[in-house]
């Protein structure tokens, strides 16, 4: 046989981005391989044709309960939102510091609804449930945030100042202007989370919107269901006119109002029964009944927690990363077909206006609701949950990297369709897909975690059993093992994008 | 309280790249200097150098102009002076200008022809305009050094003898890094060339002449 001229690898050295896409491609079939991915429900057609008939015919004739609905979601947002950038700010500011950066981290791993159980256990249904289970992990990240921000200031003007200036009055004078208007499109966007989180607290019983989706859900109701999801679209589509900064005090009163009337008597005793009891492990706290030797405490604590470590923790642990790598490659090839929809290269002003209306909707439905619906529809297994992470994050990252692409320009016209798509405009934007892509996979990993509450075998089953059994000590153990998990990888994401020298500017997607 | 700059056997770097070796210089109060040299000989770091030597001595106009954008004419012109006034007051002047500060700086900005834009945002100024709100920093400050990069590079001819002039008369020092050779013999009493990493001209304005700066611009 002839030796071939070139050889193919020589002409085609393998750069460390395709690399790196490979790799996560070979590990996302093999997990897919190990998932469990089948449709278990017997008229999964019927299902949902009767889904797709109630989303085209809307009821709303419940005007009261949407709009009791919406206003209570709001509310728990708007509160919660405001804590967080309240006190993320001020964090932000001492953010240089290790424990200030690592506390943010560890609050940052711990999901949102994970937050709300821990809440619910002591404060029960009380509004501080809801407002707390937002503002703690959107402290952390807006602390996060915040920071990048203040840090990507140019410091000239503040080095221009006279020798002397105090340091309060630099800040207020420099700093805090320049970033002014960048950190308040930040909060904006991180409102929208909060309205999209507020929803899916209604899940675990707070009034929100999840609460009553579920109610309609379960009832088989779904053109009462397809109204209050219209609804919510349009609250967030038309963010921009009524989210105003001469209106954000009256938008926090009424909040205020809103939530009050729920906001019964606090019991005390359950708080700190929850902290020095409940959540201490099962077997430690029989030292205190002076029942047993220190020796056989510690031995029955190294079988209490290997017993929850290889018959839960680990399995769950195992399912999870398989579901989030599978969900993280299936969401970068959605982007990747999706992002042509809004980018002018691609699409007329007509195309793309409703290339965003679409994409507006897939990213303002929380995964966690998307997976409740393909549940109902097609029943348990991983196929539901990788299909709605995949449409959740796949919408997210086509948005920003349709954004990036329509700053492209190109030096002629004459290339089209598939050609254009392939050699052009991918090349130039596959970096910065990676990098949005990579940002998002701690977050695909959180929201794994999460969607086990809803009966598949991620690590969020276990805690969600745990809590109903009562073994909170078990629930917090594996939530801390889930933020581990979480910190890891979030880690590993920056040393890969350190590797591919992926370099993004801050908030894309966090 | 008398006060000059030193630099004995001095290496100055710039991002970490040594760019001027082996600086010897002494410049003390009453001088008025030009700094020439071709574009990256290293003026912009020797002045660097001079304003961390006797920060509190020195306004500074910097070749970025380094404004904040999204505060008003009035606001960056009073950053001149934040050392001057308690915090409190300096807040209040953030958030509610007051009147006789107003004044004080209508009357300092009019001159730079800057009066009718004292509540416009500096981000929307033209790149001559923002120029002139750095200078009136400057000038607001008050101070006995004046350092300036190239601080009349985005104006005409007649605007920029102006100014060069108010900025000379109100100063007692004045060092400034400059590309318009003709504007420093005219308005400096000591003329710095640099070059190739070092000093290679200092003497006095009145004893070069244009013909024997062109060197210092030749590669």
């Amino acid at each position: 046989m002839a030796e071939p001229i070139v050889s193919l690898t020589a002409l085609y050295p393998r750069s460390r981005t395709v690399k790196i896409s490979l790799l996560f491609i070979v590990v996302a079939v093999v997990c897919a391989f190990f998932s469990d991915v089948e449709i278990t429900t017997l008229y999964p057609w019927q299902e949902m044709s009767r889904l797709a008939h109630g989303l085209i015919t809307p009821d709303f004739s419940d005007f009261r309960v949407i709009v009791n609905a919406l206003m209570q979601t709001i509310a728990f947002a708007f509160l919660g939102v405001s804590l967080g950038a309240v006190f993320g700010f001020l964090l932000s500011l001492v953010f240089d510091y290790r424990l200030v950066h690592m506390t943010c981290a560890i609050l940052r791993s711990v999901h949102e609804l994970f937050w709300a159980l821990i809440f619910l256990q002591f404060f029960g249904l009380h509004p501080l449930t809801g407002v707390l289970a937002i503002a703690i992990p959107f402290s952390a990240i807006c602390a996060k945030v915040y920071a990048e921000i203040f840090e990507e200031a140019d410091t000239a003007p503040y080095n221009a100042l006279p020798g002397g200036s105090r340091r309060v009055v630099s800040f207020f004078y420099t700093r805090l202007p320049m970033v002014w208007q960048h950190i308040k499109t930040y909060t904006s966007y991180r409102l929208e989370c909060g309205l999209r989180t507020s929803a899916v607290l209604g899940f675990i019983g707070l009034p929100t919107l999840g609460f009553y989706l579920e109610v309609f859900f379960k009832q088989g109701l779904y053109s009462q269901a397809a109204a209050l999801l219209l609804t919510f679209y349009l609250l967030i589509a038309t963010m921009r006119w009524w989210l105003r900064p001469q209106l954000l005090l009256v938008y926090l009163i009424l909040s205020i109002y809103m939530l009050l009337p729920a906001a019964v008597d606090i019991d005390m005793a359950n708080v700190k029964r929850f902290f020095t009891e409940d959540i201490v492990p099962y077997p430690l706290r029989a030292l205190d009944d002076g029942t047993t030797t220190v020796f056989a405490t510690i031995q029955n604590f190294f079988h209490w927690f290997y017993e929850l470590f290889w018959l839960q923790a680990f399995d769950g642990i195992v399912q999870t990363l398989l579901l989030t790598q599978v969900s993280l490659v299936l969401s970068g090839m959605l982007a990747l077909i999706l992002f042509p929809l809004i980018t002018r290269h691609f699409q007329g002003t007509i195309g793309r206006g409703l290339g965003h209306g679409f994409l507006v909707i897939l990213r303002s439905t929380p995964e966690y609701l998307l997976a409740y619906i393909f549940l109902q529809l097609w029943g348990p297994s991983m196929l539901p949950a990788m299909i709605a992470l995949m449409l959740h994050n796949g919408a997210i990252i086509g948005h920003l990297c349709g954004r990036y692409a329509n700053e492209i320009v190109l030096p002629n016209n004459s290339i089209k369709g598939v050609n254009l798509f392939a050699w052009e405009i991918v090349p130039r934007i596959y970096p910065q897909f990676l990098a949005f892509l990579f940002y998002r996979w701690e977050i695909i990993f959180r929201e794994t975690a999460i969607l086990g509450m809803l009966g598949l075998y991620t690590l969020g089953f276990y805690v969600d059993s745990a809590f109903e059994e009562i073994r909170y000590d078990r629930a917090i153990l594996l939530i801390a093992i889930t933020a581990i998990i979480n910190i890891g990888i979030d880690s590993l994401s920056r040393r890969i994008r350190q590797y591919l020298r992926l370099t993004t500017t801050v908030q894309c997607g966090q | 309280m008398p006060f000059s700059f030193e630099l004995k056997s001095a290496n100055l770097c710039y991002k970490n790249v040594d760019v001027l070796t082996n600086i010897n210089l002494s410049i003390g109060a009453g001088e008025h200097v030009a700094l020439l040299g071709k574009s990256g000989a290293g003026k912009s770091t020797l002045l660097h150098a001079l304003y961390q030597q006797q920060r509190s001595y020195c306004a500074l106009v910097p070749q970025n102009v380094a404004l904040v954008e999204a505060l008003n004419v009035f606001h960056n012109v009073f950053m001149g002076r934040l050392n001057q006034y308690n915090t409190f007051y300096n807040l209040l002047n953030l958030f509610w200008p007051q009147q006789d500060k107003l004044n004080d700086i209508q009357q300092l900005v009019r001159p730079l022809g800057l009066h009718d834009l004292l509540f416009s945002r500096t981000g929307e100024l033209s790149g001559g305009q923002k120029q002139r709100v750095a200078i009136a920093r400057a000038l607001y400050q008050n101070n006995q050094v004046l350092l300036g990069d190239e601080p009349i590079s985005a104006l005409d001819t007649t605007q920029a003898r102006h100014i060069m002039k108010i900025l000379h008369d109100q100063h007692d020092t004045v060092i400034l890094a400059m590309h318009d050779v003709e504007m420093a013999l005219c308005f400096a009493n000591r003329i710095i060339g640099i070059k190739n990493g070092s000093i290679v001209i200092d003497q006095p304005a009145t004893s070069v002449s244009l013909a024997d700066l062109q060197f210092l611009y030749e590669s």
